[in-house]
């Protein structure tokens, strides 16, 4: 490698050039990632994303080691390197929220056909031997030794209405969110009880800290992003 | 040197002496390596944060010139490139007092928390700061759910414990503003 001066100047983003990168994968991996990491609940699995940015890891990880043999300039390897690393950190930190969501609410999900319905093929397996495995654990060191009606792993005893001893994720936390246009006709389903009915609207690219629940079918068709 | 195709997407290609739009991220890597030098952004001159900071202390809103992670670029560009900012001294007390401003605008506006907010809007409110006031915004809107949702018949001689009414931006009924 020959010896450089300074090679060139650089400008950080600005709005254009935000406009340009917003629609790489990239970009829409780490916004999955970011709406993944601020809801309580598992949201839908962006398997077409993930297969696409697969690809593109892999092939780039090829390049890399292509490069690097052939005896290109370190620094261009090291910086290809560089940004293999902070995609598959993307991929790999989305992955594992939501396992760890799975993990902490697991019967839940088990259980709800919606939420089941949001995990990818992998999570799938994952969840159904979770659970068994948990199950077995519980009834087998715990369960079996309680008295005849304690001994559900899902109620506190037999005569529960309802199911309650499965953590559920709580929907009604406060989530800082943004929308990209100008929504209106959001219901509000806490607060005081007269204002339930009174329609919400949210400017475009303003924050706003609102309960989960009043937004999730918009957060569900992209029209807001959780931040 | 040759253009640069990543996965985030597609630079260069690199020519000395000319101006070239790379990630941030990019930029202090080919820094550190002493291959650029990076010009500062458009707002962070000393003349542009001396306006911003008139702006921010007359008004209660929040300035909307700066961007985002106006924070996180100027620590790290601070951190690496000192010597491509002009005045830099100058520039980085000019932020640290618009924090401060900005900050104590974030701390009365929460004081005019009471029990009938069921959303927060705030305008043009950095990184930074919303990272700093989440876990006591949730808190405490949770909080405040949770004992109005309860409070099905008020006893009305009790005495409401409100907090004093500030002007703010907070409340539902000024959410129009």
């Amino acid at each position: 490698m020959g010896s450089r001066s300074a090679e060139g100047e650089q400008v950080p983003l600005t709005d254009e050039y935000d406009a340009l990168i917003s629609t790489t994968d990239v970009e829409l991996l780490k916004r999955a990632w970011r709406n993944e990491k601020a809801a309580p609940e598992i949201l839908r699995f962006e398997s077409d994303l993930i297969i696409r940015v697969r690809e593109q890891i892999e092939l780039m990880e090829e390049t890399v080691e292509e490069k690097s043999t052939v005896g290109t300039d370190p620094l261009s390897v090291s910086l290809y390197q560089m940004d293999l690393d902070r995609t598959l950190f993307l991929l790999r930190s989305y992955l594992r929220i939501r396992i760890q969501k799975i993990e902490k609410y697991m019967f839940h999900i088990r259980k709800t056909e919606e939420l089941w319905n949001r995990l990818s093929k992998d999570e799938k397996f994952f969840t159904e031997r979770c659970t068994d495995d948990l199950k077995k654990h519980l009834e087998e060191s715990v369960l079996s030794t309680l008295p005849e009606n304690y001994q559900s792993y899902e109620r506190q005893s037999v005569i529960s209405e309802e199911v309650d001893m499965v953590p559920e994720p709580r929907l009604d936390t406060f989530v800082l969110c943004r929308s990209k246009e100008y929504l209106t006709g959001i219901q509000l389903e806490d607060g005081p009880v007269d204002d339930r009915s009174k329609l919400f609207e949210m400017e475009p690219d303003v924050l706003y800290f609102i309960c989960y629940k009043s937004i999730k079918p918009l957060v569900e068709s992209g029209k807001i992003d959780l931040l | 040197m040759d253009p640069l195709c990543l996965i985030s997407g597609d630079f260069g290609p690199f020519t000395p002496q000319i101006v070239t739009q790379v990630p941030l991220w990019l930029a202090i890597a080919l820094k550190k390596r002493g291959k650029c030098s990076i010009c500062p952004p458009q707002w962070m001159t000393v003349e542009k944060l001396t306006q911003v900071l008139e702006v921010e202390r007359d008004s209660q809103e929040m300035s909307e010139h700066l961007p985002f992670h106006y924070v996180e670029i100027s620590r790290l560009l601070f951190d690496h490139a000192r010597d491509n900012i002009p005045d830099a001294y100058m520039v980085r007390s000019l932020i640290e007092d618009i924090r401060d401003v900005r900050f104590h605008k974030v701390e009365t506006d929460l004081e005019g928390f009471n029990g009938r907010t069921i959303a927060v809007k705030i305008k043009n409110l950095s990184a930074m700061e919303v990272n700093i006031v989440r876990p006591f915004i949730g808190r405490a809107l949770q909080a405040f759910y949770k004992h109005d949702s309860s409070e099905l018949i008020p006893d009305p001689e009790r005495a409401p414990d409100r907090r004093p009414q500030v002007a703010h931006n907070a409340p539902r009924r000024q959410l129009r503003r």
